[in-house]
């Protein structure tokens, strides 16, 4: 089967096609120079740029796999979570191709495909596992029983973490996005030289998060302090940075050990970061825990994942009906 | 002008949780305020106050854009925090929501003061100290006044 993937959920508008699990192509607009046939000014936060991208990106994507649109055998799309506006273009255009070309049609959460993007690269993970979905609109973790059978352990009760990364590396000084530049500066500090506390949580949530706290101690602590200097910016990140890894981290194998799973997964934006996948990696090796983490281009957002799960689905049979809408906020494995 | 010190985050749910219960549908709110002030913990409180199971949902909109959360009213959380140009607040039909019957709260709001409505209740956040902060209400509502 070779199936279209379209994603339209926040900034980025990105097409994929998947062909019987294995990534055909993969486009994203931000990293590909259909902006300067608009004069490179194009606004950031609209789904009019969704609408004016779309198309052009889906020819290129078509061109990158060396193939047509009447080669495609099933079309997917993201219905949730996201704004409505540019939810709807992706929606919209999918169902438009499904429905010119006769062509079976499904609507895919975002979450999930964040969940599922690792196995475009690594094959036969077991089950049951964990997944850290790490991002900055999201940080939840989830056990994975099976393809489509998921349960949410636990989520933020406020900031995604890769939230708090960014507005800390933006009264730091540095740029957007800050997740990058905060691990920069990191690398030249001290990860002991301001100590945070972790919230804790009245009622029985072992597994939800909370970075809300610890953003408002760093940048209360920049603020106290009278000279910053370079050095103690650079210490500032790497102290947050490792308390923030740290937490993920404690919080990842917990929910590895509390479910018995058999591997442990990483997605989202966040799962980029070095100091992240090198803390992951000790405790994995000692507790014998095989760990996949993906790519940079599928651990941010991608039409890849989408495409995946949407051809999963159809494979099985599943469809979504001419009148799925888009939603704004939909949980996975609630 | 109403100022309140709040001594905790527990205290600051409750804030919200009082001042929610003494709007009428079609309200708008301005929270504003730096960065760890408490506004997306009003808000908390706020969802509370909505019949919204506070602790489950509500998350900081910063990155959506937009969060809807749905109790006896429903409650549109906005954050500017990310937006540059009044043109993309347009284009995400923010006004649509100001002008519909639920509630609409606008973190940031002071980036685009231009787009909010005139009857706006303007909620400013200070920090006082590592827990403790002051919050100003202008106008205050009068029902919420009367809670004290």
């Amino acid at each position: 089967m070779i199936t279209l993937g379209i994603e339209s959920s926040c900034d980025e508008t990105a097409i994929a096609i998947v062909a019987n699990g294995k990534l055909l192509a993969s486009s994203v607009s931000s990293q590909h120079d259909v902006h300067a046939k608009y004069g490179g000014v194009v606004p950031e936060l609209a789904s009019r740029r969704h609408m004016e991208t779309i198309a052009p990106l889906l020819e290129h994507t078509l061109g990158k796999a060396h193939l047509k649109l009447a080669n495609i055998q099933g079309v997917a799309a993201t219905f949730a979570p996201g704004l409505a506006g540019a939810l709807l273009v992706g929606l919209t255009t999918a169902k438009g191709i499904a429905f010119a070309h006769n062509l079976p049609f499904i609507g895919v959460n975002h979450l999930e495909g964040h969940i599922n993007a690792v196995h475009l690269e690594y094959q036969g993970i077991p089950f049951p596992h964990v997944v850290l979905v790490v991002s900055g609109g999201h940080t939840s973790l989830y056990e994975v029983k099976a393809f489509g059978s998921y349960q949410l352990l636990g989520a933020t009760r406020d900031d995604a973490a890769g939230e708090a990364f960014d507005k800390v590396a933006k009264f730091l000084g540095l740029g957007f996005p800050g997740g990058p530049h905060l691990e920069k500066l990191a690398a030249l500090g001290n990860p002991k030289a301001f100590r945070f506390t972790r919230p804790k949580f009245n009622d029985d949530s072992a597994f939800d998060f909370s970075f809300s706290g610890i953003k408002t101690a760093a940048a209360l602590a920049f603020e106290r302090t009278a000279d910053k200097t370079e050095q103690m910016k650079a210490d500032l990140a790497a102290s947050f940075q490792d308390h923030v890894v740290q937490f993920l981290t404690d919080r990842l194998f917990s929910a590895a050990a509390h479910t018995q799973a058999k591997a442990i997964v990483i997605s989202g934006g966040v799962a980029a970061n070095g100091h992240l996948r090198e803390t992951v990696a000790r405790p994995a090796t000692v507790a014998k825990l095989p760990h996949f983490i993906p790519s940079r281009h599928l651990c941010t957002d991608n039409a890849a994942m989408i495409a995946y799960v949407g051809e999963q689905y159809l494979i099985r049979g599943k469809r979504s009906p001419w009148s799925q809408n888009a939603v704004a906020s939909a949980e996975v494995g609630v | 002008m109403n100022k309140r010190e709040i001594p905790s985050l527990e205290e600051m749910h409750a804030q919200g949780t009082t001042f929610a219960q003494s709007l009428q549908p079609g309200t708008v709110v301005a929270l504003v305020g730096p960065l760890g002030a408490g506004k997306t913990s009003f808000v908390t409180g706020m969802a509370k106050g909505f019949g919204i199971n506070a602790a489950a949902v509500v998350r900081s909109p910063t990155f959506t854009l937009i969060n809807e959360y749905h109790g006896r009213l429903p409650l549109y959380h906005f954050d500017f925090y990310r937006i540059d140009q009044v043109a993309e607040i347009e284009r995400l039909g923010v006004v649509e929501y100001f002008e519909g019957q639920g509630i609409s709260v606008v973190e940031w709001a002071d980036k685009f003061p231009e787009i909010m409505p005139k009857q706006t209740i303007w909620i400013r956040f200070e920090i006082m100290n590592a827990q403790t902060r002051v919050i100003y209400i202008t106008p205050p509502s009068p029902s919420y006044l009367k809670r004290g």
